[in-house]
């Protein structure tokens, strides 16, 4: 079993997520029918799109494991290869290496869990897969919060399901934008003052918190107002990666390497890492 | 111990110490020894106490220049990229200069990686460094417990030896060849200033490259690159090499393969020697900073020597002096402009 | 026991078998790893080679898979293994802390494949250390110069000839083949006793520098203020990082030519500055004194808590070609002093 070969697959949906055109999210079908269905990952998990010419890079799956047959991938044109991910059409050949990385433990610590989701930006994506398992598996955990912004509302991703699940009665969605914007009638604020505002208890909860380290740096600080400690704030951390095996060395903050050990972490474990990510 | 190395390691120290008392500098940038023979350690003294560790020799190979940029970016306030320099003066930084470093010195200000003005300059005429490559060779690579350098002789001793090299044996190549041993810019001087080298044949070891057929110098290139690891040691040792991205890092385009492929190593090698034309002063840094004992410095002094012929210039002597390849005059030459047929007829 | 010309016999019957690599005069001053013909015998001035055999499992470049590159073809773009290529290979004149370095290296290299393939086929012939050179240490890391880890053989230089010992069953059977050996008599014994306990023991257990290492508080290690003047003169190269046997940091790279693509992999070094950095443009190691503590932290911490032994095997090559002499003897030194 080679590690480093990616299993085939196909770009069977393209959707534009956001305004400018920077994020989208690619529906990949495996195309060996044995890996389709021998594939398996909890959300939080990454994988590796691998576009041969060009390399590959490490992108959180977007998809709960429920949803079976197809794997979903947002992601943001930063480099050369999301770049030349951005100009690929439905039916192009791609090669996805995965599932990697330890996941959220959604099926351990998290489990009979109040969970509070807070997201930032284009960090939702994992999340929008955590969420939808959670979902799938209702009675298995407590009450679920919500609060996710980004800076406009046309850079909110899945504005669709992010309706459907506004109008849901067993979930708690709190959608905000950094500032007021034509047609938008919902909340407006930064993440860390609308999670401020929210206050969810931290009596038997967890909370899983995606975004910019700028985002997390603030909405520590009311989240601790109202009791929230270090060993139930879960984080998903970014580095560079090139193997996602914990070998090549890129990613590693201290001795943890992220790909491998990560990139879920208690806040915990991260304070007592070195800053290096 | 050498006595001359004595006199100039007590004044250096005096120096140094001097300015770092009285505030003038906030570090003073020298060397001191480390722990293995044959190889000094490039040291910044930030405190008139860590004047004391400054030291004197002829391993002193490293250009300090090259570490002149980032030191005195390091004592100014933080700032992003885009944010010009604070206003007022800044920090200033000592350091202790021969000919060739001082030259760097000279294009650094030029290319507006350094200001003078904060700089203070230690001018010491050299001697020519020792090649501990060469040393090695001469003891046929058997270990080394101990160097004990006298005025004209190297005493090295390892176990079950003991050897007195003459000491120009041993020189560095560049060093044999310099005309230009004293400092060209100093704010203080230790020592004398012994006046330019008369040396008439120091492109030797070029024109003995340029006299081989284009495939034999190929041959020669070839076989000289062949052990490159792509350290980059002799590229992050010079200091000419400071952009922010090198053309080997690239990867919107990418320039250059960045394994050790032949080609790619060939490219890495050619392209830097380039981008050194008419701003190299021989400093042979590179060659030093080397681990396999690739001697690039020959394509660097081939280039200087094209720069001297075609406009007459030698890099970093005057800060006034225009640089040479980025200076345009009427009367430059332009033979590998226009073709020969054209050359009666320039239009 | 077998005299050395009967040893070169052996080695040239065992390249009809393997290609067969050991330390040579490189003419450039150095001592490297070159191909040996017709039975040569490897140059065994004390101390060890420029390079180390790392290059020899973990070669760069390394093509990791391969595809082709013209659209109109039906697998465009597909990525494949490459087909085997290359021929079993013997290496002869591998010195302990070398041999050792291939065991600690395979502890991350456990799920490689191309790794292990190479630990599989290559052989290790090793000559023992009779004497020592001023930059090796392999003591304090855990090895000892005789000995065994990673060997399949093991030869003893003595005046009368070579001793071999076999470590391993494939050496064993190596062995076998080299019809003219015969039994060591008591004198040469005695002399390889002597070898093996002149060598010097190691530190004494309480003053091993992992355990010791592995104890103490990482913060406050990283925190250490002798970082700064180390970094001082350090000018980020990779040559550390490339000559050493236990540094195994490496990068992955598209290549297309002609309608043909590999992707390969090459080592590349924690000193270079793009080492972490980020497409977005953050780098969280973009200080220099971030990188070199990084490295010193990795070999001497964060390896051994991860799988035990330091991550250096005391060859002291880092030490010997720095250019700037940084000693990781010193940074041990240190760090344990915290």
């Amino acid at each position: 079993m080679n590690p480093y070969l990616p299993y085939p697959a196909r770009i069977d949906d393209i959707v534009v997520e956001t305004e400018d055109g920077n994020l989208k999210t690619f529906r990949l079908v495996l195309e060996n029918e044995e890996e389709r269905s021998r594939w398996n990952h909890v959300p939080g998990q990454f994988a590796m799109l691998s576009i041969a010419g060009k390399g590959e890079i490490p992108i959180g799956i977007a998809s709960s494991p429920t949803e079976k047959g197809h794997l979903l991938f947002t992601v943001n044109r930063a480099g050369v290869v999301t770049t030349a991910l951005h100009k690929m059409n439905v039916g192009d050949p791609i090669g996805v290496r995965g599932p990697l990385g330890n996941g959220f433990p959604v099926d351990t610590e998290l489990r009979g869990k109040n969970i509070v989701i807070i997201a930032g930006g284009f960090a939702f994506t994992t999340l929008r897969a955590t969420l939808i398992y959670m979902l799938e598996n209702r009675k298995d955990y407590g009450k679920i919060t919500v609060v996710y912004g980004a800076r406009t509302p046309g850079m909110l991703l899945y504005k669709d399901e992010l309706k459907a699940w506004q109008e849901r009665d067993d979930l708690d969605v709190h959608i905000t934008v950094d500032r007021e914007a034509p047609g938008w009638t919902g909340l407006v604020g930064f993440v860390p003052t609308i999670a401020g505002q929210v206050k969810p208890s931290p009596e038997n909860g967890a909370a899983l918190i995606c975004g910019p380290p700028i985002m997390i740096k603030f909405t520590m600080p009311p989240l601790e107002e109202v009791g929230w400690t270090d060993d139930q704030v879960y984080l998903s951390l970014e580095n560079r990666m090139k193997c996602g095996l914990g070998v090549c060395g890129h990613c590693n903050v201290g001795p943890v390497y992220v790909c491998k050990d990560g990139p879920v972490f208690t806040r915990a474990q991260v304070q007592k890492l070195p800053v290096e990510f | 111990m050498s006595t001359m190395n004595q006199k100039i390691t007590e004044e250096l120290r005096q120096k140094a110490r001097q300015l770092l008392e009285s505030g003038q500098v906030a570090a003073f940038l020298g060397y001191t020894s480390g722990s293995v023979p044959m190889v000094m350690r490039p040291f910044v003294a930030r405190n008139p106490e860590d004047a004391d560790r400054l030291e004197w020799n002829s391993f002193c190979v490293l250009n300090l220049a090259n570490y002149l940029p980032a030191l005195l970016k390091s004592f100014e306030p933080p700032r992003r990229p885009n944010e010009p320099p604070p206003e007022g003066p800044l920090p200033k930084v000592g350091v202790v200069a021969t000919g060739c470093w001082s030259r760097n010195m000279v294009v650094q200000v030029q290319e507006n990686q350094v200001q003078r003005e904060r700089l203070v300059i230690v001018g010491v005429s050299s001697r020519g460094m020792v090649d501990k490559k060469k040393v090695l060779r001469i003891i046929e690579n058997r270990d080394v417990n101990s160097v004990d350098e006298q005025d004209n002789t190297l005493v090295v001793k390892g176990p079950g030896f003991e050897e007195e090299i003459n000491r120009w044996d041993v020189v560095r190549d560049n060093c044999k060849t310099c005309i230009h041993p004293d400092p060209v810019i100093f704010d203080d001087m230790i020592g004398e200033l012994h006046g330019d080298r008369q040396i008439p044949d120091r492109f030797r070891q070029v024109e003995e490259v340029e006299a081989l057929s284009p495939e034999d110098r190929w041959k020669w290139f070839t076989s000289e690159i062949e052990s490159c690891i792509r350290c980059y040691a002799c590229r992050n040792a010079c200091p000419l090499c400071y952009c922010p991205t090198c053309f080997v890092d690239d990867s919107r385009p990418q320039w250059v393969g960045k394994s050790i492929e032949p080609v790619d190593t060939a490219i890495f090698h050619i392209l830097r020697a380039y981008h050194c034309a008419g701003r190299c002063t021989d400093c042979g840094s590179c060659e030093s900073a080397c681990p396999m004992g690739i001697r690039m410095r020959i394509l660097t002094k081939k280039l200087q020597k094209d720069v001297l012929e075609l406009y007459g210039a030698e890099a970093g002597m005057s800060i006034q002096e225009p640089l040479p390849l980025t200076t345009y005059k009427k009367d430059d030459p332009q033979d590998f402009i226009l073709t020969e047929s054209l050359k009666g007829e320039k239009k | 026991m077998l005299p050395k010309a009967d040893f070169q016999s052996w080695l040239k019957e065992l390249s009809g078998q393997f290609d067969i690599f050991g330390p040579k005069e490189n003419g450039k001053g150095s001592v490297d790893w070159q191909r040996l013909e017709g039975g040569e015998l490897p140059d065994l001035a004390p101390g060890v080679p420029k390079g180390s055999i790392k290059t020899f499992f973990f070669p760069q470049p390394e093509t990791l898979l391969e595809f082709s590159a013209r659209p109109k073809q039906e697998d465009a773009f597909r990525l494949k293994e490459p087909k085997e290529t290359d021929n079993p290979r013997l290496l002869v004149g591998v010195r302990p802390c070398d041999a050792r370095s291939v065991v600690l290296n395979s502890m991350p290299y456990e799920q490689d494949p191309y790794f292990q393939r190479r630990r599989q086929s290559v052989v290790l012939v090793g000559f023992a250390c009779s004497q020592g050179c001023s930059t090796c240490f392999c003591t304090w890391t855990g090895g000892s110069p005789v000995g065994t880890e990673g060997l399949d053989l093991m030869v003893f230089v003595l005046e009368e000839g070579l001793y071999v010992e076999s470590v391993t069953e494939k050496g064993e059977r190596l062995l076998e083949g080299a019809s003219t050996q015969r039994q060591p008599n008591d004198s040469e014994l005695q002399a390889v006793q002597k070898i093996r306990q002149s060598a010097p023991s190691g530190l004494p257990e309480a003053m091993e520098p992992a355990p010791r290492l592995k104890e103490k508080d990482l913060m406050a290690l990283y925190n250490a203020p002798f970082w700064q003047e180390l970094s001082d003169s350090c000018i980020n190269c990779g040559t550390c990082t490339f000559l050493c046997p236990t540094c195994y940091c490496f990068d992955i790279q598209d290549e297309t030519l002609k309608g043909k693509g590999r992707r390969i992999r090459y080592w590349d070094s924690c000193m270079f500055p793009l080492f972490t950095l980020h497409a977005s443009g953050h780098n969280p190691r973009g200080e220099k004194v971030k990188r070199v503590r990084n490295r010193f932290m990795h070999k001497l911490k964060y390896f051994p808590e991860r799988f035990g032994p330091l991550s250096c095997v005391g060859c002291g090559r880092c030490v010997r070609d720095c250019p700037v002499n940084i000693d990781i003897r010193q940074v041990m030194k240190e760090l344990l002093a915290i």
